[in-house]
């Protein structure tokens, strides 16, 4: 029988605590859709979405109705489109006619996200990848809910460095092409290094080959009940704090496991796997960055931020994987600036440096997020940050990824809007030193000794 | 997985006025809603109650029920949640 603690918990998790259902994210396969003419590609492309997805959002606020938790997104995600337009793209006009087509599903389908303009470069580009990549200023200039991702290097294969060369153009132009609603394109960008298949965050995610035709992911959220839950421990031992944090993010992932199970059920559509991400939103007492302040740092960047950090990845990972048998996607913290109060004001008071969040990324999921600079930054400094990103994923076997905001017109110390979820962002400063001849070389970085395992 | 039960849990919290439980309770007898289990404390003047129902012979959705609820606990000042009972035993028990 369901005790009266349990239920004051809960009752506070979720209407003090800001406890939510992140995403319920459905991996699509476009795989069966492709033809060698175009509109028979688009005309594939939208019926498919259109009809596995019909009823998501549906289901998703049932679910939300019937658990009293909020289920904050309900999005999509398909197989990398360069894949699927391969046969029938002739060059990077014809993409774009397929981000059209994506845009008018997501929107038919009534998601505001939809990931998967995407192309997979870890080794070398195709002409498709070529073309689709070239395509993407425009594709995000000309939808609202496509996003986009490249993935341009593994443990396994190294880096490819003519394609990180290439998305620091990419990254230019896309603020450029979308420069009057703040560079907003850029936030619909992600640059990866190991990029996982069972991503359902944003603006990250796609349908990775290896997945089944349609499946459900669930991304969970919860920095809000782990920061309360870390007030009640204030001044007690480590050994204390871990364990503390460990037991709420089983309770926060048992919830998106509900959820999950729930949805797959109703939709019909297989579970795939939680992400026991701790996903920040720009609401008060919802922040990463006030969960590492509360263990004892005076603002995020101060010395120790990097040790807090490790140590709350670790512990989510550990409390969450009890929680859920598929656990996968990006799991651990995610520390994006502008979607994340307590980072903002950080880098506001002068706490907080890329450098210092470079090092950051060295030990939580994903990496420099969701970082506006200024509008003047090269595209071969945007490439070195990059690579420097890609260097520390593929080195130590994680997902680390880049989501730049170059600020068109603006200089470090403004502010760039989005508003909503994406919040808001100050513009930072980044090295004024030149890498041009480094990333004008070419070719790859060979795979690490340590991924010749076999 | 185990299949989903028919046990909803009604969460009453707020200030303490006269009435509360006989509100709810009305409401729920009105609707068919059989009331399984009933606690309640008070601390400080404010008010928790937590109720383990049965809406299995309801014909009203689950949906409507939900607001009506929320409707009825904006009239009494208090706030009324209705969730499934998987949502506590899940989360609280391995």
């Amino acid at each position: 029988m369901v005790t009266m603690f349990e239920v004051r918990e809960t009752y506070q998790m979720i209407e003090q605590e800001q406890l939510d259902v992140r995403t319920i994210t459905m991996g699509i396969s476009l795989l069966d859709c492709v033809d060698a003419d175009l509109d028979a590609l688009n005309r594939n492309i939208y019926e498919k979405i259109t009809q596995t997805a019909r009823d998501l959002v549906a289901v998703g606020d049932e679910i939300e109705l019937e658990y009293g938790i909020p289920i904050v997104n309900k999005r999509i995600s398909v197989t990398p489109i360069a894949l699927v337009g391969a046969a029938a793209c002739a060059g990077p006009e014809d993409f774009i006619s397929i981000a059209k087509t994506l845009d008018a599903a997501a929107k038919a389908a009534g998601v505001d996200f939809l990931g998967g303009y995407s192309a997979l470069v870890s080794k070398g580009m195709t002409p498709a990848d070529e073309h689709l990549i070239a395509s993407i200023p425009e594709a995000l200039a000309s939808t609202e809910r496509v996003c986009s991702s490249v993935n341009v290097g593994s443990t396994r294969t190294g880096i490819n460095m003519d394609a990180v060369k290439r998305m620091g153009e990419i990254v230019k132009a896309t603020a450029e092409a979308t420069r009057d609603t703040g560079s907003v394109g850029c936030a619909k960008l992600v640059v990866f290094c190991n990029a996982p298949d069972d991503n359902p965050f944003m603006a990250g995610a796609f349908h990775g080959v290896t997945e089944a035709d349609a499946v459900i992911h669930v991304g969970v959220s919860g920095p809000g009940v782990i920061k309360c839950a870390l007030e009640e421990v204030r001044g007690e031992n480590f050994e204390v704090l871990c364990e503390t944090v460990k037991k709420t993010a089983f309770k926060v992932t048992r919830a998106g496991q509900l959820v999950a199970q729930e949805a797959s059920r109703r939709l019909g559509v297989p579970f795939g796997i939680v992400d026991l991400s701790l996903a920040p939103t720009p609401a008060v007492g919802d922040s990463v960055a006030e969960i590492l302040e509360e263990m004892g740092l005076e603002s995020v960047g101060a010395p120790g931020t990097t040790a807090a950090l490790a140590l709350l990845n670790d512990q989510v990972k550990k409390g969450g994987v009890m929680a859920s048998s598929f656990v996968g996607g990006l799991s651990g913290a995610f520390i994006p600036v502008s979607e994340d109060r307590g980072m903002i004001d950080a880098v506001r008071r002068g706490a907080l440096t890329i450098e210092k969040q470079e090092a950051m990324t060295c030990v939580c999921s994903v990496g420099l997020d969701m970082i506006a600079v200024p509008g003047t930054t090269s595209a071969a400094t945007i490439a070195g940050i990059i690579a420097d990103e890609a260097a520390i994923g593929m080195i130590n076997q994680k997902t680390t990824a880049v989501r730049l905001i170059p600020a068109i017109g603006r200089d470090v110390g403004d502010m760039l809007e989005f508003g909503g979820l994406l919040g808001r962002a100050p513009v930072q400063q980044v090295s004024t030193f030149g890498c041009e001849a480094f990333i004008n070389r070419g070719g790859r970085i060979p795979a690490p000794i340590h991924s010749f395992r076999n | 997985m185990t299949p989903p039960t028919n046990k909803t849990i009604i969460t009453v919290v707020g200030e303490d006025t006269i009435g509360i439980i006989a509100r709810v309770c009305t409401y729920l007898a009105d609707n068919q809603v059989n009331i399984e289990d009933i606690s309640q404390t008070i601390v400080q003047s404010y008010f928790t109650m937590m109720m383990i129902v049965d809406t299995s012979q309801s014909e009203k959705p689950f949906g409507e029920m939900v607001r009506e609820l929320e409707e009825l606990g904006d009239e009494i000042g208090v706030r009324i949640l209705c969730q499934h009972e998987d949502i506590f035993t899940k989360m609280h028990r391995i």
